[in-house]
């Protein structure tokens, strides 16, 4: 038996993960129309190359990568394009992004592919392929793979594939596992090669026993040296990539740390089955499973083609009268999406079906009475009460150095408090003026930049003035001396001035140069200067959510009142 | 919008503190029986003037009566001041000390969760102060050979401030088992033979030394379902017991043994009820070792050379100022950062 570690805290939610594993995962019917966003990833978005009224095939892409961070678009199926405009999507900013509209025609017909050797293929290549099969990490995180199997800066010793799913309600890592162990296999060894891992240690937690059993006889059956399941306890938010991290190999990466920089890398199983469809059989990412429970006849889950509308995908699961709103992801962790006509994404695990019945609005918030019990269950370590007492007073410094970036937004402080304060909005609000701020004082620090220069510019051109003039005299001087008449000094102010112009000039800029740069150094908020790509996306995205927090705090700043939009 | 978690646990504070009031109900019940009824009587005259102050508070500061009346936590002040007074306290001292606890203590600073101090302390330091002979009138337990009072006695004195013909207050009260010990002291007897004296029992004051013994029995009751953690009672005990034991090993004449300081007083309601306040001690661990230990040292020396019989509430009201700082100079280290300096 490997030793295992524990992470500080996590909490015990009840699962709900039988009602969607009871039957086998069952293929989505092609919709009637795919709304298919081109930004399903971390990244840049993907460029559209196709026009309106196009016919377009299966596989075929219908968004470029752009840029070094990003990741290709495919249509899901064929049929024609209708429309590329900004339409919602499922995305937590509830704001509307550019997607392809494609009405499918029933036939499905794929596109010419066929895959590659992944022995016999160079890296980059293999990369490259990945990249251009729009292959992103669908644990939700959706960072492209392509730039996540790199391995040539550090060495890394283990490769964790992730098959915790932590979060309740959620299955289809589950039953993927259970129906497709060896493909998941297949491509996490194609990984490990990229990576060049020595080890590949597989974590699921022990409430999935069917699936960890698909999963070590595959391991045994395809002959998987150096590959092993590990059954990791059931305990809530154990699947994030940190914490499954910590527990396997008891290694904590930090905020703002790379694990590859600790000699690990995390891929989640379903990811790692892409990978391999994509690179040996030339299938890019079109579908994935996805898990639709909650207040629905029959929950279950499904392979759906990305772009499917929500809404047709739950009503073949039977959802019921009462819902009223459709929860994207786990209850703890999830979104609730701005509409049902926005497009199954990379990023959708799972779709929930909430009724007020299921979860019920909380009631209102009281104040905190320090009882500690979300420092008691948070992973990070961090003292939520501290958090939310300076970010509801707007001490965003103080929050900061209370290691506010470190949050994961797990929300198992806001599960336990017994004040039921929405203590991940106030992270959420104090995270998005932070950012906001230090927008603000970038361009500030621009806009001192350019004051100086034009300072500089003036300076310089008062120095030429000087010179030209110093020159003339110079000259002048020359043709007296040339002369018989007597010597005139010069005026001192010129002679100096004048002396080195070139000299003066630049100890000037680099002194203004120096300036700004404290300045900058002074000015940027801690904890946020090494910023992951993946931090930086999140910038983006906490920024859209900005207006519609900053609403929701100017209610909770005002006192004990809870934030009105927590209500509906 | 809604945004995550959707769901939460079903806990809530009222639920929390009608824990912490089930809990005091073994060393009520201890009371009761050593010193009969006076204390409930005491006890509802304290919650029904928390409810009210509470009440005219929240509708003063403009905040909704529902969530916040429901929330326990005024009447778990109120049980706690009432405890830690005589029972036979006159019922304007129970009125002025609730309602100073809640208006002043709590509701000045901004209500539940923001008061610095320990209302129900305020509560009794004001009354020790401004009433200190009243303060002083403890019924004398049960089974002492004394006169009791029965319970239409009580609620005549405590709500007329009559006694039944002929009888002095002294004459069915007595001063603390802590309160003796000093006076006596003073008087030059050495422990041994105080300690000989009628009033005290196995461990300390005779009755009295059960009822902590009950509120210690709750207060295991309240670790066992996690509502408070054990470095507050361990810390505070623990440190009591040192700096009590280390005195009594040098000078066992005058000074009496740490179970003695343990079971007398307020020690185990201080231990498991009163320090155990969240909202008034530090969030962190080491910080609450750093508290509850402070306090164990405070109230012995309090105790032992000041001028009040008990130190507990003093000891905690002093604590109470240091948190915010004792808080920030104990802040964990973080996930991932366990190695870096600060
Ligand atoms: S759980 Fe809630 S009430 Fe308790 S300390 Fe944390 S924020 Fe405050
Ligand atoms: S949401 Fe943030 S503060 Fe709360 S438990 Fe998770 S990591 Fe800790």
């Amino acid at each position: 038996m490997r030793p295992l570690f524990k992470f500080h805290g996590g909490v015990h939610p009840a699962t709900h993960k039988a009602e969607s594993t009871r039957t086998p995962i069952a293929l989505a019917p092609i919709p009637t129309k795919l709304v298919i966003p081109l930004h399903q990833h971390v990244g840049n978005r993907a460029v559209p190359v196709v026009q309106v009224g196009e016919r377009v095939l299966k596989g075929q892409i219908i968004g470029r990568p752009e840029g070094r961070l990003s990741s290709a678009v495919h249509a899901s199926t064929s049929g024609t394009v209708s429309a590329i405009d900004m339409q919602l999507v499922a995305h937590h900013s509830g704001l509307p992004d550019l997607c392809v509209t494609l009405i499918p025609d029933g036939k499905d017909e794929w596109i010419a592919h066929s895959g590659v050797d992944y022995r016999q293929t160079e890296h980059t290549d293999l990369r490259h392929l990945l990249r251009q099969a729009g292959v992103v990490g669908l644990g939700g995180a959706v960072f492209p793979s392509d730039m996540k199997s790199y391995s040539h800066k550090h060495k890394i010793k283990t490769l964790v594939l992730n098959g915790a799913e932590c979060e309740p309600y959620i299955t289809c890592d589950d039953m993927l596992m259970r129906e497709r162990a060896g493909d998941i296999l297949r491509g996490a060894e194609v990984l490990r090669e990229l990576l060049y891992a020595e080890e590949v240690l597989i974590g699921i937690e022990d409430n999935k026993p069917e699936a960890i059993a698909a999963m070590q006889k595959a391991v045994l059956d395809d002959k998987h040296a150096h590959m092993e399941v590990i059954a990791v306890p059931t305990l809530y938010p154990g699947g994030g990539a940190k914490q499954l991290i910590r527990v396997l190999t008891g290694i904590e990466v930090a905020a703002g740390v790379r694990s590859t920089e600790m000699g690990v890398q995390c891929f989640n199983v379903a990811t790692a089955y892409c990978v391999w469809r994509a690179i040996t059989f030339g299938e890019p990412l079109l579908s994935r499973i996805v898990t639709v429970t909650g207040n629905v006849e029959h929950a279950q889950n499904y392979e759906v083609l990305l772009g499917t509308p929500v809404d047709e995908l739950v009503a073949l699961a039977g959802s019921r009268a009462d819902t009223n709103k459709h929860i994207m992801g786990g209850p703890m962790m999830g979104v609730d999406l701005p509409s049902g006509s926005v497009g199954v994404t990379k990023a959708t695990n799972c779709i929930i079906e909430a009724s007020p019945k299921l979860f019920p609005p909380p009631p209102p918030a009281l104040p905190c009475i320090r009882c500690t019990r979300c420092a008691d269950v948070c992973p990070a370590e961090l003292q939520p009460q501290e958090l939310f007492w300076f970010s509801k007073a707007k001490d965003f410094g103080k929050a900061q150095e209370y290691h506010l970036f470190d949050c994961i937004e797990c929300g198992a402080c806001a599960y336990v408090c017994p004040s039921q304060i929405p203590l991940v909005q106030y992270y959420r609000f104090a995270k998005s003026e932070i950012w906001q701020r230090e927008r603000d004082a970038q361009a500030a620090d621009l806009a001192r930049e350019r004051h100086e220069y034009r300072l500089m510019r003036i300076e310089r051109e008062k120095q030429e003035k000087a010179e030209r003039l110093a020159q003339k005299e110079k000259a002048a001087l020359a043709a007296k001396a040339a002369s018989p008449a007597p010597a005139v000094n010069p005026e001192p102010a010129h002679t100096s001035s004048a002396a080195d112009p070139d000299d003066t000039l630049q100890m000037r800029i680099d002194a203004a140069v120096a300036r700004a740069k404290a300045q900058a150094a002074t000015a940027q908020p801690k904890n946020v200067n090494a910023l992951t790509p993946q931090q930086q996306a999140e910038i983006a995205e906490i920024e859209a959510r900005r207006a519609k927090i900053r609403e929701m705090a100017s209610h909770a700043g005002a006192d004990d009142e809870p934030p009105k939009s927590n209500q509906g | 919008m809604w945004s995550s978690p959707f769901i939460t646990q079903p806990s809530s504070v009222s639920q929390i503190m009608l824990r912490v009031l089930i809990a005091l109900i073994p060393g009520i019940a201890l009371y009761v029986w050593y010193f009969g009824p006076a204390i409930l009587v005491s006890i509802a005259l304290a919650s029904v003037t928390a409810l009210a102050t509470e009440a005219v508070m929240l509708k003063l500061r403009q905040r909704p009566l529902g969530p916040f009346l429901s929330d326990n936590s005024a009447l778990l002040t109120a049980w706690l001041l009432a405890l830690s007074i005589p029972a036979l306290a006159p019922w304007w001292m129970v009125v002025v000390g609730t309602a100073f606890a809640i208006a002043i203590s709590k509701h000045l600073y901004g209500g539940l969760g923001n008061n610095p101090f320990n209302p129900a302390m305020i509560g009794y330091a004001v009354l020790i102060i401004s009433f200190p002979v009243h303060m002083t009138h403890w019924i004398t337990p049960h089974g002492m050979g004394g006169i009791e009072l029965s319970f239409g006695e009580q609620l005549d004195y405590i709500f007329n401030g009559v006694l039944p013909d002929g009888l002095k207050l002294d004459a069915v009260t007595m001063a603390t088992p802590l309160d003796t010990l000093k006076t006596q002291l003073h008087l030059g007897l050495s422990v041994n033979d105080i300690r000989d004296m009628p009033i005290y029992g196995h461990l300390a004051g005779k009755g009295s030394e059960m009822v902590a013994l009950g509120f210690a029995i709750g207060g295991l009751y309240l670790l066992s379902i996690r509502i408070i953690s054990w470095h507050l009672p361990v810390a505070f005990l623990a440190s009591l017991f040192a700096t009590a034991g280390i005195f009594h090993l040098v000078d066992s004449v005058h000074y009496v043994t740490p179970l003695f300081h343990w079971f007398s007083g307020a020690a185990m309601l201080g231990a498991f009820f009163i320090l155990t306040d969240p909202v008034t001690s530090p969030t962190t661990a080491k910080g609450k070792l750093i508290f509850a230990a402070g306090a164990g040292l405070l109230t012995y020396l309090i105790r032992a050379f000041g001028g009040f019989p008990d130190g507990m509430a003093f000891a905690t009201l002093l604590m109470n100022i240091c948190v915010p700082l004792i808080d920030a100079w104990t802040q964990p280290r973080v996930f991932g950062k366990k190695g870096e300096g600060k």
